[in-house]
């Protein structure tokens, strides 16, 4: 089982062939799957060939292959982690039960909804990087930027299998929707706000994939638990490609931070085309922001609901000693209008989303530290922190009130005067466009706003044709 | 509380005597204060309990069947002074709350069923109310056609629920007060709060009884209204009886029933059940002789006795049976066939008689407290009159299959036979907005139609296909064993009955739903609710709360 049938239509380490209604319904939406990566995937790259890796197994060592490929001809799959026949649920007011191997018909819309959810990230995403590749700063990144989009791609596939494997025609139907919703379309936006942002230079590529695909990190980490073993099955396959994603975002900014410290020791970054960390710091602020949104409300009866019925765990929830969640409070900071805080004692069950938050934010204190630390490398005494979670909220208790980057309630006159000094302001978009307003297609060669990565892929040098293309680019 | 059967024979009534005088019966209530079965409580005073409605339901049911010569049916009391004093209290105030709903249901339908025999069948009921009729008494009563009370100056009709009780006067009593008899509301506001009740000339002026008679005159004045009524009626001259023979039955170790042509199958662990009726190979005879040598037996009348009696032991012995499936199994060409019998003899008395039957048992369909889904897949037949079962569900899930095995089909029967407690066929009730929609359903009748046919048309709900069906249903059954059984008892009587108001409908959506809220409420069933303390040396203590 953990090898890839590479026989079928559908790459899958679900025995596919042996479930030909299956079968016949994903082959029946992968031709829209096309036609949607062909339309709304990589604008213009759509003919070159990427070195990219493919999962071929699910093994922990070696479960990817790397070879030059075209996009449209990579090899979407359906891969779960192992089955492990004795798994129960482990949290919720079903612990101890043996894990549900059908969807159970009392938790069906909800477990649709948050794989409905979960899956409308993945396109969105790739529709939000689409015309990223004509500003790349090497082929390094252009490679990098593909390799996120097609594995977002096979996160799709991953969610799509949920839902038409066990939701019927309404899963079929959600499937479609999928593809269906567009990121930022006015009338058919994509479910999640942070989803719906522009992201159209590649500060903010590395920032989205830095913060908000951890935040996917965290969601998949706490489906992982789920008491729905295939969910839980697919999200922690899934969890071994989002990591990469991440590396893509971290690396991307220390790359940045390290070429702005170097320019700084020269004068000003902006006079040599490279990126001020005062305007890094300021990208953070926003999607650092937006992600924390994701996770949902501080108090919230559907992550409580989610929890009991054991369908939404937490972090690392079986190395907790405790759960069912039950007969604990969080304790929650709350404002009133007019900025005066008050703690409340919330059911810890309501607070699951919190909890969840708190993980997050505790990797991406690391995240920050690790910045920090290439900072201090460089001999450049700036440092990033990461903004209280308060801070620039529009989802929660603390939408719509307005507090500074350490958390202090500021009012919405102090926010407006201040706001271009916590996030991007027109000028900084204006700035970062003019930097990035030139692809780097030659092999080898970088952009001035970032330094070289440390090493290339898969053993690679730096200077590898990391695409080649079919007609020579300028 | 187990009832192990819905059945009886006259010849085993405890509570009843039933005697003939030609075209005149007898129907005297004589409850056995102590019937031996070990009942903690003692039937004083004509109160009846379920045992005493079983025997009153068979009596109103067999006087069609076994006696078409009746047509009037003299409802009287065989005790001095007493006619009837209603539901046995004692009985009532120990019950749990689901068998007073259920009891309470039953005897309504038991009731219905009187009125149903009148206006269909034509056996006029005359209600000899020879002593005091209180509460479930005069209610019984006023179910009748016509109502003579004796004038002894202490017998009296009352609805002494409200002052006496703390519930309501539930089996029909406030709404065919008004409804029926059309008592003036303030009037009959009155004589619902009037614990000892209204006699003589008043009732009579308050329209509460047709007429009064003195004691000598008593009996001259019933048989004197009895002999109007019966020639009144419209019952046909010399119909050749039919035996109500018992149903056969098979019960399995899990109580599973076993009919003739239905089986009622439990399945405890997913708080459902199944029940399938089955078709015969062939239509069998096809005239008014044929049909009725079979009698009793004949499909049509056999299947939906069976039906009736699964239903019953579903509500009264199975509560933790939340699902019912509907299925039937066979060929639809067949139950066309029998539907063409039931409509080419419908002039007939006998096959009159069975489509009235029909007619009952899917109603008791429709006022059952639990989730009905129909499924029609490969070897079904939900056609014409069985095609009724899946209208009458909450949900009609029909395979689509490209073989095309799997069809469904109308029948002249949709079209009028069997209307719902709101008057209206069941297919006129599903498109109460679009009326253009039955005429379509009903100008294919006797047509074969596919799922997709019947998709189009709006007869089934859902229509998965074989890859996705049992996922469909299994998933629709758990999610519905999910749900509050309470909101989904609500939920189905609010969503089955669209359209007009009737009688019964009232007495189903209105009386009986507020008289289960009072059944819940400390106010009757708490330890010192009305309920509890009647009888008792307290007086009852009230929350005073009113919205």
């Amino acid at each position: 089982m953990a090898d890839i049938d590479y026989q079928d239509r559908i790459p899958n380490n679900v025995d596919l062939s042996s479930d030909k209604r299956l079968q016949r319904a994903l082959e029946s939406w992968q031709p829209d799957f096309l036609n949607w990566w062909t339309e709304m995937g990589p604008e213009g790259f759509q003919q070159d060939q990427v070195y990219l890796r493919t999962a071929v197994s699910v093994d922990k060592d070696g479960w990817a292959q790397f070879g030059h490929v075209k996009m449209p001809d990579y090899r979407w799959g359906i891969f779960l982690t192992p089955f492990e026949g004795e798994r129960k649920v482990n949290f919720g007011d079903h612990q101890g039960e043996p894990a549900w191997q059908a969807v159970p018909g009392e938790h069906r819309y909800t477990l649709q909804r948050i794989i409905v959810t979960q899956g409308d990230t993945e396109p969105a995403s790739v529709e939000q990087q689409r015309k990223l590749g004509h500003t790349c700063p090497s082929l390094y990144d252009l490679r990098n930027l593909f390799q996120v989009n097609v594995e977002e791609g096979r996160h799709l596939w991953a969610m799509v299998y949920l839902l038409q494997r066990y939701f019927g025609r309404d899963g079929r139907e959600e499937a479609e929707a999928l593809l269906e919703r567009r990121s930022g379309n006015p009338d058919s936006p994509r479910i999640l706000g942070a989803f719906n942002e522009p992201c159209d230079h590649w500060l903010s590529f590395f920032c989205f994939t830095t913060f908000t695909d951890r935040d996917g990190k965290y969601q998949l980490r706490a489906l992982a638990e789920s008491g729905f073993d295939p969910l839980a099955r697919t999200c922690n396959f899934m969890l071994t490609e989002e990591a990469h994603h991440m590396f893509v975002g971290q690396t991307g900014i220390q790359r940045i931070l390290q070429k702005a410290a170097e320019r700084m020791k020269q004068g000003d970054p902006r006079d040599f085309g490279a990126i001020p960390i005062d305007m890094v710091q300021r990208a953070i602020n926003f999607w650092y922001s937006v992600s924390l949104d994701l996770f949902g409300g501080e108090d919230s009866s559907n992550a409580a609901s989610f929890f009991g019925a054991g369908l939404k765990g937490r972090d690392r929830e079986t190395e907790l000693s405790e759960h069912t969640g039950l007969d604990q409070a969080y304790t929650l900071r709350k404002f009133s209008p007019d900025g005066r805080a008050s703690d409340v004692e919330v059911p810890l069950r309501r607070a699951m989303n919190e909890v969840l938050r708190d993980a997050y934010i505790g990797d991406c204190e690391k995240v920050i530290a690790s910045w920090n630390r290439t900072l201090d490398k460089e001999g450049c005494d700036m440092r990033l922190t990461l903004p209280d979670r308060k801070f620039h909220r529009a989802q929660g208790v603390y939408a719509g009130l307005n507090f500074d980057p350490h958390g202090n309630f500021v009012s919405a006159a102090d926010w407006e005067a201040r706001k271009s000094a916590w996030i991007p302001s027109l000028d900084d978009t204006a700035y970062l466009h003019s930097i990035m307003n030139k692809p780097h297609y030659v092999a080898g060669e970088y952009a001035d706003w970032i330094a070289p990565p440390a090493r290339g892929i898969n053993g690679h040098a730096l200077d590898f044709e990391y695409v080649l293309f079919a007609t020579p680019r300028i | 509380m187990t009832i192990t059967s819905f059945e009886t024979h006259p010849d085993r009534y405890h509570h009843w005597k039933l005697s003939f005088d030609g075209d005149v019966a007898t129907l005297a209530m004589d409850v056995q204060e102590d019937d031996g079965t070990g009942k903690p409580y003692e039937l004083k005073l004509n109160s009846y309990d379920i045992s005493v409605d079983i025997e009153l339901a068979d009596a109103v049911t067999r006087l069609r069947f076994e006696h078409p010569e009746v047509r009037t049916v003299v409802v009287t009391s065989a005790k001095d002074r007493i006619f009837c004093a209603g539901a046995n209290i004692p009985m009532l105030a120990s019950s749990p709350h689901a068998f007073k709903v259920n009891f309470c249901r039953f005897t309504n339908e038991t009731r219905l069923g009187i009125e149903d025999a009148s206006a269909t069948a034509g056996q006029r009921y005359l209600a000899a109310v020879n002593g005091t009729a209180s509460g479930g008494g005069y209610e019984l009563a006023i179910a009748c056609d016509e109502i003579v009370l004796v004038d002894d100056r202490s017998s009296a009709v009352s609805l002494p629920e409200v002052p006496l009780l703390g519930v309501l006067p539930g089996t029909g009593g406030l709404t065919r007060v008004v409804d029926k008899r059309k008592v003036r509301r303030d009037l009959a506001d009155c004589f619902s709060s009037l614990a000892e009740g209204v006699r003589g000339k008043r009732a009579v002026d308050w329209r509460l009884v047709d007429a009064t008679y003195r004691l000598s005159q008593f009996k001259a004045g019933v048989a004197k209204h009895a002999r109007a009524l019966a020639e009144g009626s419209p019952m046909p001259e010399g119909a050749a009886p039919i035996t109500w023979a018992p149903l056969e039955v098979e019960v399995g170790p899990d109580s599973g029933r076993r009919y003739r042509w239905v089986d009622l199958a439990l399945e405890p662990e997913g708080r459902r059940a199944t029940i399938t009726v089955r078709v015969p190979d062939a239509v069998g005879p096809t005239t008014v002789e044929g049909v009725r040598a079979l009698g009793a037996a004949w499909w049509p009348l056999a299947a939906f006795r069976a039906l009736d009696d699964a239903l019953l032991h579903l509500r009264f012995n199975h509560l933790h049976i939340g699902t019912v499936l509907l299925r039937t199994a066979g060929d639809g060409d067949v139950v066309s066939g029998f539907d063409d019998v039931l409509e080419a003899l419908r002039d007939d008395w006998f096959v009159g008689e069975v489509r009235h039957f029909i007619r009952r048992a899917l109603k008791r369909v429709d006022v059952t407290a639990k989730t009905f889904f129909a499924l029609g897949d490969r070897g079904s037949a939900f056609v014409g009159t069985l095609l009724e079962l899946a209208l009458a569900a909450d949900r009609f899930f029909l395979l689509d299959d490209p073989e095309e095995e799997v069809w469904v089909g109308t029948t002249a029967q949709n079209g009028g036979c069997y209307p719902m407690g709101n008057g209206l066929t069941r297919l006129a009730t599903r498109f109460l907005g679009e009326p253009d929609a039955v005429t379509r359903a009903l100008e294919v009748a006797g047509r074969r139609l596919t799922t997709q046919d019947a998709d189009g048309l709006g007869l089934c709900t859902f229509a998965p296909d074989d890859i996705d069906w049992d996922d469909e249903i299994r998933i629709a059954l758990e999610e519905r064993a999910s749900f509050s059984p309470d909101a989904l008892t609500g939920m189905e009587a609010n969503l089955r009955f669209a359209g007009p108001e009737t009688l019964e409908t009232k007495i189903f959506g209105r009386l009986s739903a507020w008289q289960n809220w009072i059944f819940q409420r400390p106010n009757a069933v708490g330890p010192n609710g009305a309920l509890k303390a009647f009888g008792q040396p307290t007086a009852a203590t009230f929350s005073w709360e009113r919205t």
